[in-house]
């Protein structure tokens, strides 16, 4: 177990290098010198060469990818051209609402779509199978973005009931323990606060969830059907155990192995569902926080975000891949 | 010469009679439709501003079906040209994806080995980028154009049909008829190219199926990011992002342009579900 942990966490770090020369050959062939975005069109050549030094942009370019790798490897990502500030401190600071976020969607995910797809499985070929069924083709076909905007339409403007974008009110003052919004309210007992941050979080999380609670549930209906057709569901119907108890308990537990890889598969369409549902939302995390840096060019904060956002993806890949091993000790033969 | 292909027996068109695949052909028809033909259907140049008429809301009787946006251009004329957009670049992905990852599919699964293992590893290496990321990435680095947005989108893929055509690959090389076929003095290239390739067309069209919704969705995210082709030429996606600062005066504009990305994209799915359980009921989503 500890063998494999090890041999999968040391695996990834080749492919990170190569992702972070992808990223670097990127930035170098972009049109446009560097040095123009960090100095006024009047500055002198003097000015320039300095500005270029001060940001070790004179140097070649091996050795800035050395820099560039060897800085990363440290959490130092450079600093921000429009920000002034580290890329890390940015990204850090909105990091806890993005994955509060994607937290929540994950949960509400998995809170339906395993129910559901259990459900359809339990009675195949009924009319709650097939509303399933449709439902899960209008979750992959449904764009987000445009979801958003018809929940926003509907709910922030027709009904009023809900904020169209943002995380809190103004003048919400709820000091800050783990960034967590509604975690920080429960934690200092405002209840006041964690309704607000509930409110703000239901449009983002319902369409951040939606496509990921089509996926669980057919892959959950489909794991079932297969494992339902098996000997030893047989055996326990046999034995006269409830039908609640061979579905749950029985087929259950063994179809979860692959709607855990799925999960697992689906943290990349989280990923890139939560840099759009941010940006339809203006939810302050760090997908906005791209989206706006590559409007104004700010090339070390869009290279450090793609380069954290990418290495997120990749651990969490390996975590699911030793927790798949858990589920399912046979995997870890091959 | 005979090419050893086992489902060309069965090639019958009558499983594209159900609603489903009726439904997908319909809406594929019609994207190709309005895109080819779009300067001789849309009633009004799509680039045409008219001030006075800004943010008119459907009109039953016309001339503005479905209403105007905030420069008082005809939306209807901007998503018929709006799918001209998609349908191009739909295309092109596809295409230009599938033909990157059969290649490079097919010649990992035959030749295995060390040449498997650097396609492999080549391969973990943009599939190490969350979906959507890499093609943000080459963009907002190399500037917006409609070959990169082509590009940046057929980065990741030709992953796909390159797993695919590995696996299938690697099912056949051993076969009988290949084995024959390489016992009669056939090369590597021609075995590829007329016993190997041949099997693989069915399973690669479905994958190109699942492709060419999944490249809609992709440029329209792209496009509503603000980060697809210039702004200058109609897009669906680009519309919604119009839409967004007028959402609270003119619901039209948000409507119909995210209903023709689903509604294209539901058919092409739906068409792409029944490719796949008439052909090769196995794959699953690679």
């Amino acid at each position: 177990m500890l063998a494999f942990t090890v041999k999968r966490l040391f695996g990834v770090i080749p492919v990170l290098l190569v992702v972070s020369l992808m990223i670097f050959a990127l930035m170098q062939a972009a049109p446009g010198d560097p040095v123009s975005m960090l100095v006024s069109d009047e500055a002198s050549a003097e000015d320039r060469e300095r500005i270029a030094a001060a940001w070790g942009l004179d140097q070649p370019a091996p050795v800035q990818y050395a820099n560039f790798v060897k800085n990363a490897a440290t959490g130092d990502f450079g600093t921000s051209f429009r920000y002034r500030e580290p890329v890390m401190d940015l990204v850090l600071a909105r990091l806890p609402a993005s994955i509060e976020l994607a937290l929540y969607a994950t949960l509400l995910a998995i809170a339906v779509g395993i129910p559901l797809g259990v459900l359809a499985a339990a009675r195949p070929n009924s009319v709650f199978d097939t509303i399933g069924s449709i439902g899960g083709f209008f979750g992959i076909s449904m764009p987000n973005f445009w979801l958003g905007i018809l929940m926003i339409l509907i709910f922030a403007g027709y009904l009023n009931i809900l904020p169209s974008g943002g995380r809190e009110p103004w003048g919400l003052d709820l000091p800050r323990i783990t960034g967590f919004l509604t975690l920080d309210a429960v934690l200092q007992g405002r209840w006041d606060a964690l309704v607000h941050a509930l409110r703000y979080l239901a449009l983002p999380t319902i369409v951040l969830g939606t496509a990921m609670t089509g996926i669980i549930m057919q892959i959950t209906r489909a794991s079932m059907l297969e494992n339902l057709g098996e000997d030893y569901v047989m055996t326990a119907r046999a034995k006269g155990l409830s039908n609640r108890v061979v579905l749950w308990r029985h087929a259950f537990r063994n179809a979860l192995v692959s709607v855990i890889t799925i999960i697992g598969l689906e943290f990349g369409a989280l990923i890139s569902g939560a840099i759009i549902v941010e940006t339809v939302f203006s939810w302050p995390g760090i997908g906005l926080l791209l989206i706006q840096g590559i409007t104004f060019r700010d090339f070390p904060l869009i290279t450090g975000l793609v380069l954290i956002y990418t290495t997120l993806f990749v651990l969490l890949n390996v975590f699911i891949d030793i927790l798949y091993t858990i589920v399912d000790p046979r995997i870890r033969m091959r | 010469m005979t090419t050893a292909t086992y489902t060309r027996a069965r090639m019958s068109y009558g499983f594209l009679l159900t609603p489903k695949a009726i439904f997908g052909l319909i809406m594929i028809g019609a994207l190709i439709i309005a895109g080819a033909f779009a300067p001789f259907i849309a009633p009004f140049n799509p680039a045409r501003q008219d001030l006075l008429m800004a943010m008119t809301p459907p009109q039953l009787t016309g001339p503005h079906y479905l209403g105007t946006d905030h420069v008082g251009r005809d939306l209807l004329s901007r998503l018929i040209y709006g799918a001209r957009v998609s349908l191009l670049i739909a295309i092109a992905v596809v295409f230009f994806s599938g033909i990157v990852g059969v290649f490079l599919g097919i010649v990992s699964g035959y030749f295995g080995g060390r040449i498997d293992s650097f396609i492999q590893k080549f391969l973990e290496v943009f599939w190490a980028f969350p979906p959507l990321l890499l093609a943000i990435a080459i963009v907002a680095f190399l500037g917006q154009s409609l070959t990169i947005v082509i590009v940046a989108l057929a980065s990741q893929r030709w992953i796909p049909y390159c797993r695919l055509a590995r696996a299938e690959t690697m099912a056949l090389r051993d076969r009988e008829f290949v084995v024959a076929a390489r016992s009669l003095g056939a090369g590597h290239a021609r075995i590829l190219r007329e016993h190997i390739l041949p099997n693989i067309i069915p399973s690669t069209l479905v994958v190109g199926t699942f492709a060419m919704a999944t490249a809609i969705i992709s440029e329209a995210a792209l496009s509503f990011l603000g980060l697809g082709v210039p702004p200058s030429i109609p897009t669906w996606g680009g519309m919604l992002a119009d839409a967004r600062a007028y959402i609270s005066t003119s619901w039209w504009m948000a409507l119909f342009p995210g209903l023709c990305i689903f509604l294209t994209v539901l058919g092409i799915n739906l068409l792409g579900d029944v490719l796949r359980s008439h052909f090769d009921p196995k794959i699953k989503n690679f």
